[in-house]
């Protein structure tokens, strides 16, 4: 946003008079965002933690252990390692062909995180380029833009993924783009066309908001065009509600792609990585025979990453919408 | 009067999604692998699954006939009555989602009322952030830690599981018993009731704090009547409103949470029946249940129309 809209800050207070005990502290709507987010403490902690998260994936070749299919010593057929309660040798455990629990999960984090970003940020992008045209243009682009939203949304969302996914899966000219039904790219593609919507609502309601006021105006009898008023006027003014979904979206896609594993419907990245998703479906398995390690690490990562993620929204949420501030 | 064409126009799109994500005659073939060409085309005849949008648009309709006129087709897999099987599986979640929306929903409330009484303090913080917990936690992860506690691990140590984990009735049971039906029950409505307090908690918290706010709170208070009766008839009768509306709406999003609870707990509803299906790719299965579905989400969203308007005296229908 840009500078001369910050409030009070009256020129006329020179550094000299802080002295006095009237100290006039001029801050820009952007410091003022990140104070309040600084003063969201859980917003903060679970911004900490996601950070550390990130660090142990992209440093993955040295924080992992073992490779991501690499057994625990060298397993030989009398002694396999397979279903090693937590101990030295695996943090974690093992599982039940003897892999490391603990560097599956880094493996696994990173596969998922990466398609919790992907999805979210091109599911933004389409979504706001839907809604910016349905706002600005309205007429039938509109009604049919809520039509379909309401269509999507009103179905459970693990009904419309599945019913999208099979569609996508069965339609031949999409395969090229598309790809696999097993692999990350059409998962993203998935949660993409999926993930659109919520945001698409949110844009044009922006829209339809900021487009009659004085400003647009002032750029439209300028002469700017239709492109320049979304780029330049109305995406930098919802930026911060635009923030708060794509967040949101991130730990949204993450559950989804886990919520598919968990079925057996979801990814399968090839030999050399796992998923989430995949571990917490292979939880299923542990569970009966009492191996609780598997059930119970893969679920605390997943409830850590969504509701880090989740409070970081949150945070922002309150950080960008200076309405809300003395409501909590 | 939209709601009869907004009916015929989301199922016919879904009619087409799933004819062409299930494709039912591939279905059909896998299942009857010497069928004859006679036979496939008396197939494609009484389905009306022929191709093309003038393909789809008849063999929407002569679906939509035979459904009203309850003359189904049979299943794909196994070529049974579907009826029955959906019917029965209607029964069974409603049985837990009655349950679970009722528990579920009269929980949260009271939580967010006892919360925003007393709002800012360690009460509300506690409150807030395990609801924020629980929202973020999704249904199967609740439920697997529920396994292993309840069933896995407790039986390791007490020789016992106290409660069962799958289905309706032990393995070869017939005929009704009510206790062990509730005990089934007990971990599945549990699963469902922990997402749907924390939702309801949050939403009556922000709603009646915003109502406590207001200026007609003081009006209230200030014409001397006692604050008991100030809660109840003004504050939580207006803060009910937004909420009724929400509820009503929010079938969908219940439902969905069902779904998945259904299929970890092997609990024979209709999100069993419709995660079967999809498996099998049984188009005759999965549309009834779409349609089903379709009417019911209408029906609740003009539910919440009617209840605004019946609630909240400032709004007429249109």
């Amino acid at each position: 946003m840009a500078d001369e809209l910050a409030p009070n800050a009256p020129d006329s207070v020179s550094p000299a008079d802080s002295s006095v005990g009237l100290r006039a502290e001029s801050m820009s709507p952007r410091r003022m965002a990140v104070r309040r987010f600084t003063k969201h403490r859980a917003a903060l902690v679970s911004l900490i933690i996601l950070g550390i998260m990130v660090l142990f994936i992209l440093l993955a070749p040295f924080t992992a252990r073992y490779g991501v299919n690499e057994a625990v010593f060298k397993t030989s057929p009398e002694n396999p390692n397979s279903f090693l309660s937590p101990r030295g040798i695996a943090w974690l455990g093992t599982d039940d062909i003897g892999r490391d629990l603990y560097s599956r999960l880094i493996y696994g984090l990173r596969v998922s995180i990466l398609i919790g970003l992907a999805s979210a940020f091109f599911g933004t992008i389409l979504g706001v380029a839907i809604g910016a045209l349905a706002g600005l243009r309205g007429g039938w682009i509109d009604d049919l833009l809520m039509r379909v939203t309401d269509l999507f949304l009103a179905f459970p969302f693990l009904v419309t993924l599945l019913v999208l996914r099979s569609v996508m899966s069965n339609v031949p000219w999409l395969k090229p783009i598309v790809g696999n039904p097993t692999s990350i790219r059409f998962v993203v593609v998935l949660f993409v066309l999926f993930g659109w919507m919520g945001v698409a609502r949110l844009m044009r309601g922006q829209v339809l908001a900021l487009k009659e006021r004085e400003f647009v105006e002032a750029a439209r009898a300028l002469g700017a065009s239709n492109t320049r008023i979304v780029l330049r006027h109305l995406l930098p003014n919802s930026a911060g509600p635009i923030l708060v979904a794509l967040t949101f979206a991130v730990s949204g896609n993450i559950i989804a792609e886990a919520t598919l594993g968990f079925f057996g419907y979801g990814p399968q990245p090839g030999a050399g990585a796992t998923s989430l998703g995949k571990l917490v479906g292979s939880a299923k398995g542990a569970l009966l025979p009492g191996y609780w390690w598997l059930v119970v690490f893969p679920c605390v990562i997943l409830i850590l990453v969504s509701l880090c993620v989740n409070f970081v929204g949150d945070g922002l949420r309150d950080a960008t919408d200076p309405k809300l501030e003395g409501n909590r | 009067m939209w709601a009869l064409p907004m009916t015929l126009i989301i199922t016919f799109v879904v009619y087409v999604a799933l004819r062409v994500g299930t494709d039912p005659l591939a279905s059909y073939l896998r299942v009857n692998q010497r069928a004859s060409p006679k036979k496939i085309q008396q197939y494609i005849e009484t389905n009306g699954l022929y191709e093309g949008f003038g393909g789809y648009v008849r063999g929407y309709l002569q679906w939509l006939q035979g459904f009203v006129t309850f003359d189904w087709p049979r299943s794909i897999k196994g070529s049974r009555e579907v009826w029955p099987e959906f019917r029965d599986a209607m029964f069974n979640t409603l049985r837990l989602g009655l349950t679970a929306t009722f528990l579920g929903i009269l929980i949260g409330l009271s939580f967010g009322i006892f919360v925003a009484l007393k709002p800012g303090g360690l009460r509300d913080a506690t409150v807030s952030t395990s609801s924020f917990v629980a929202i973020s936690t999704p249904p199967y992860v609740s439920a697997l830690l529920l396994q292993l506690l309840f069933a896995v691990y407790w039986s390791k140590w007490f020789g016992e599981s106290l409660l069962p984990t799958s289905g309706v009735y032990p393995p070869g049971h017939r005929g009704f018993d009510l206790v062990l039906m509730v005990k089934h029950m007990i971990l599945p409505v549990t699963v469902v009731v922990i997402q749907v307090v924390a939702v309801y908690a949050r939403y009556m918290r922000a709603s009646l704090l915003e109502v406590l706010n207001s200026e007609y709170m003081r009006t209230a208070r200030s014409k001397g009547i006692s604050e008991r009766r100030v809660l109840v008839r003004h504050a939580l009768r207006n803060a009910l409103i937004p909420i009724v509306t929400v509820a009503a709406i929010d079938i969908g999003a219940i439902l969905g949470g069902l779904i998945i609870t259904e299929r970890i707990f092997s609990y024979p509803g209709l999100g069993d029946f419709f995660l079967g299906a999809y498996d099998n790719g049984d188009f005759p299965q999965m549309m009834p249940w779409m349609f089903f579905f379709t009417l019911v989400v209408i029906a609740f969203n003009l539910l919440a129309d009617v209840l605004y308007a019946v609630l909240d005296p400032r709004i007429r229908l249109g």
